[in-house]
């Protein structure tokens, strides 16, 4: 008789195609009939800037003397056509994030932490508050599909305009907001009832293409008398072509916002299948201003899972001439801190994986319009911690573009670059490490 | 991504102005598409002779290459028109592939010729003395280059059956597919454009004997996208936008002519345009006009 | 540009100024007594009289391209002819009259003031708009008051595929046929006070007692769409 309790088995295998994660989302799938609507950008692993490194000066090159010598930071946007260009103090600027995503502290603490470190913020997809602009020196005005909250006064009040094709979380996709933040200040600045669950438009409503946005901004222009650089900002797909085409439609700066770059709320599967990594999108940007002969004269910001001055000058040396910072700004703010881990718990998840920011109940009071909530955010301390953080972030890449003996962190080039990685090499397009291999090199990018 | 022109004249005394006023309406649209230009126009035929617009590299010696044919060329610059017996085309075809490999024929038909280069518009229309070509009808078109190549042969129109050209402004989405499967049933296409696509498309709808009416109707349910085609044939031109109609089209008639043009700024300096009827033509509607036989 | 002392009227010549000195010197008014502006020679120009902030009247005789009086602020534009793509888009206060026809997306997101059209809008007329009033006067294209907001569009004649879809709370009314409803855009009984709004707006257009206020119906958002529900998804 067999004993089955002595039989040797095999262990309880999950499998690796249907992993925990994916039988979570398929049972709350069943439940809800929804597909899953979430903030931040793609978490699955991607080839980033991790997988490149500098090749620091030694005999070849020589270095410059960190803290004495002059590095310089600053970067000016909006050359080619306006009459005000943008100087910034620092290459790099605070991504578009709305009044309505953000609360108002939220947008008030960016504003000051980006003015004390002489950069810009951006507007989002809600129109311009008082605070917002009151405590931003440099304001960059989105114009977005919707069209919520546009207007003249405010077109004219801005330092510069952002036309926003695409974002890097969803390119080709349109934005939501769900009722539990349209408030009545939010659903008056978007002419919404309140309490509804906005569906924001994929495509602009009076304009499609690069031929018909050339006669858009040419309005643009009109309107605020060619004195606001024009920004063009594409979710990165085939950035090639869109920076290529952004350039043709008359842009003075591009904006390419990769596959990690953060949203306040769309689908799950957008943000994880839509568009591709930063790091790939940045050199077929660049490519792009090069074929052109705009490299420098349009200049390119790049976004999308910035995090620390390595990445910076990364994103530099490749060919952007500034990074813009959404997620990283919120974290500095202080979403996702473990000081509030008990409440995440309470809301089913830990800090560090809160992205259910469109529900607005986040603890850290900055994706929300719970007065309770948003007054846990103080705007002057968390502003300053958003000035310390891009202070770093400045000071790391100054001492990496020491390193490779660069007086301008605009001088880093992509030949002060290697990759860990075969993917990293082919995608930034420089060598992999020890070697002088670039694979696809003969390609077209 | 790009403006068109095209221009059907009903008043025979207006045929030797064809050139000119196309060349106007084609300046214009420079904005909208300032990567390249080209046009095709529709002029005399000859009975029982076919037209075959030849393209080659600057400095190509058109006239030594009709002097080796036997046949009467007529060049204007990097282009020019052979003019042969109707039952010869593959024969001289084939004879142009080995004399001059670096010449290719981009056109054939008994009344349309074809130029597109490289370069502002104005300036391509120039280079070909537009202003001076008289005809029936014409259409023209100014590029602003998407996703292919900015190169002449990327330039519109795209002719890919006798007398058949076309211009687009849009994008399809579908492209990529339609193309293998034109290319499965022997169409050979040039180029990665899309819109050529879209002409060996209906080329090929016609061959099996659709009319261009048909073609168009049946484009809309095969080609996906935003698009504005405007479609010329030996005996008249026709316009279709899809259903979502994005793009701009604006059209205008009057008792001389009727007119197409991506935006109202193209036809401003048309005779009498004050007096015109100018209207918007309707999503996913097959527009066209057709000369007497 | 000259002031022509007749009608005390300021002349810009399009043929002979550059659009950026015409809105220049319509954007540098402030209080002014050039209150009377008179467009020539348009051309399908794109971007005429936009972004004005005056109380002054803006006439222009002839075809004007994409985007005439964009963004309009108290101004009344009125355009001798036909009007290009987003016409009044984003129109803040003040009116837009076109005599003609208009291309699409006429009045798009508009937040105010009135639009009046005496011949057809195409395609999209009052996409996402945000309180302006618009009146056509012939018929109006697909899409039309797509995702539309608020505010008021009438349409004479009649109304193309997919009115209203994705409605929010703008009010609209069609005396003509209308090809097919949009997702959650439902017909809705006409009470008094919809009359009295009709009615309103209707002699804005400078209409009053022109035509029947009972030949119109009355069309709005249904609310379905609201908040998500499975349900619904064949909508979404």
């Amino acid at each position: 008789m067999n004993d089955i309790t002595n039989t040797p088995r095999t262990l309880p295998r999950t499998s690796a195609t249907f992993d925990d994660y994916t039988l979570s989302e398929i049972r709350r799938a069943a439940a809800t009939g929804i597909y899953d609507i979430r903030g931040a950008g793609a978490k699955r692993k991607v080839p980033h800037f991790d997988d490149l490194l500098f090749l620091g000066a030694s005999m070849s090159r020589y270095p410059l003397e960190g803290y004495r010598e002059r590095c310089d930071t600053s970067v000016v946007l909006g050359t080619r056509f306006a009459k005000k260009p943008i100087e910034l103090k620092i290459p790099v600027t605070i991504a578009g994030m709305s009044f309505g995503s953000l609360s108002a502290n939220a947008k008030e603490a960016l504003g000051r932490g980006a003015s004390a470190m002489g950069t810009s913020t951006t507007t989002g997809d809600g129109g311009m508050t008082q605070e917002e602009r009151g405590h931003s020196k440099t304001l960059v005005y989105q114009y977005l599909p919707s069209r919520y909250g546009m207007n003249p006064d405010d077109l004219r009040k801005a330092d510069a305009i952002e036309v926003v094709v695409g974002q890097g979380a969803k390119p080709g996709g349109g934005g939501m907001l769900l009722g539990q933040k349209i408030t009545d200040r939010v659903a008056k600045m978007r002419t919404l009832p309140p309490g509804i669950d906005q569906r924001s438009a994929c495509r602009h409503p009076d304009w499609t293409g690069p031929d018909d946005l050339e006669i858009k901004i040419g309005e643009l222009r009109e309107i605020t008398d060619w004195e606001k650089p024009i920004y063009v900002k594409v979710g990165a797909a085939r950035p090639y072509y869109d920076t290529a085409l952004a350039v043709k439609s008359g842009a003075d700066v591009v904006v390419v916002d990769g596959m990690q770059g953060g949203t306040a709320a769309t689908q799950d599967v957008f943000i994880e299948h839509v568009g591709i990594p930063t790091l790939a999108a940045v050199r077929q940007a660049v490519k792009a201003l090069q074929d052109l002969g705009m490299h420098r004269k349009v200049q390119l910001i790049v976004s999308g899972g910035i995090r620390n001055g390595a990445d910076v000058a990364k994103a530099l040396a490749l060919g952007a001439d500034a990074v813009a910072i959404g997620t990283a700004a919120l974290v500095a703010l202080g979403d996702n801190d473990p000081r509030y881990a008990a409440e995440y718990e309470a809301l089913g998840t830990k800090p560090g994986a809160y992205d259910d920011w469109h529900e607005g109940r986040d603890p850290a009071g900055i994706t929300t319009q719970d007065p309770a909530l948003m007054a846990r955010l103080d705007p002057v301390a968390a502003g300053r911690r958003l000035a310390n953080y891009l202070a770093v972030l400045t000071l790391e890449c100054q001492t990496i573009a020491r390193a490779c003996g660069k007086s301008h962190v605009h001088n880093l080039e992509p030949d002060d670059l290697v990759a860990l990685t075969i993917e990293a090499a082919a995608m930034a397009n420089v060598p992999l490490a020890g070697t002088s291999w670039i694979p696809g090199v003969n390609g077209n990018f | 991504m790009c403006g068109i022109v095209g221009l059907f004249i009903k008043d025979p005394k207006l045929e030797p102005e064809l050139g000119g006023l196309l060349s106007t309406m084609l300046d214009v649209m420079c904005d909208r598409g300032p990567d390249s230009a080209g046009f095709a126009v529709y002029g005399a035929g000859a009975p029982g002779a076919v037209k075959l617009t030849l393209r080659g590299p600057a400095g190509t010696d058109f006239a030594a290459l009709g002097g080796r044919l036997g046949l009467p060329v007529a060049p204007r610059d990097t282009h020019a028109v052979l003019t042969i017996p109707a039952g010869r085309e593959i024969e001289v075809r084939a004879r142009i592939a080995t004399l001059a490999p670096e010449v290719a024929v981009i056109s054939s038909g008994s009344r349309m010729e074809l130029y597109k280069e490289v370069g502002l518009p104005a300036d391509v229309a120039k280079r070909f003395n537009l202003a001076g070509m008289a005809g029936t009808h014409a259409i023209g078109h100014t590029r602003m280059a998407t996703e292919s190549a900015v190169t002449t042969d990327g330039a519109h129109p795209f002719s890919t059956g006798p007398d058949q050209c076309l211009v687009h402004n849009g994008s399809l989405s579908n492209h990529a597919g339609v193309r293998r499967e034109l290319e499965r049933e022997g169409l050979r296409l040039a180029t990665q454009n899309d819109s050529e696509v879209a002409a060996a498309y209906l080329t090929h709808r016609m061959k099996g004997g659709d009319s261009l009416g048909s073609a168009l109707e049946h484009s809309l349910e095969d080609l996906d996208g935003f698009y504005t085609f405007v479609v010329g044939t030996e005996s008249g031109f026709g316009v279709l936008r899809d259903p979502i109609a994005c793009k701009p089209a604006v059209m205008a008639e009057t008792d001389q002519y009727v007119a197409f043009g991506s935006e109202y700024r193209a036809l401003v300096d048309l005779p009498e345009i004050g007096k015109a009827r100018v209207w918007e033509p309707e999503p996913a509607k097959v527009y066209f006009w057709e000369r007497a036989a | 540009m000259k002031s022509l002392g007749s009608d005390d009227a300021r002349i810009v010549d399009l043929s002979t100024s550059t659009l950026r000195e015409l809105n220049g010197a319509l954007h540098a008014l402030n209080a002014t007594n050039e209150t009377l502006w008179r467009v020539l020679n348009p051309r399908g120009l794109h971007a005429i009289a936009a972004g004005v902030d005056a109380p002054v009247t803006i006439e222009i005789d002839g075809h004007v391209g994409y985007y005439c009086g964009g963004m309009n602020k108290q101004a009344r534009i009125v355009v001798n002819g036909n009007a290009g793509v987003g016409v009044a888009e984003n129109m803040m206060s003040g009116s837009v009259h076109v005599t003609g026809d208009a291309s699409q997306a006429a009045g798009a997101t508009g937040n105010g003031g009135l639009l009046v059209i005496d011949g057809n809008a195409s395609a999209r007329c009052g996409i996402s708009m945000k309180g302006i009033d618009i009146v056509v006067k012939g018929s109006v294209g697909h899409m039309s008051a797509f995702m539309a907001q608020a505010g008021s569009l009438v349409v004479l004649g009649d109304a193309g595929e997919a009115l209203g879809d994705s409605l929010y709370e703008a009010k609209l009314f069609v005396r003509g046929s209308v090809a097919s409803l949009g997702a959650d855009c439902i017909e809705k009984e006409m009470r008094d006070e919809h009359r009295a709004l009709l009615a309103a707006k209707l002699e804005a257009a400078g209409l009053a007692g022109e035509v029947d206020l009972g030949e119109f119906r009355r069309y709005g958002s249904a609310r379905t769409l609201y908040h998500f529900h499975v349900d619904n998804v064949s909508s979404y």
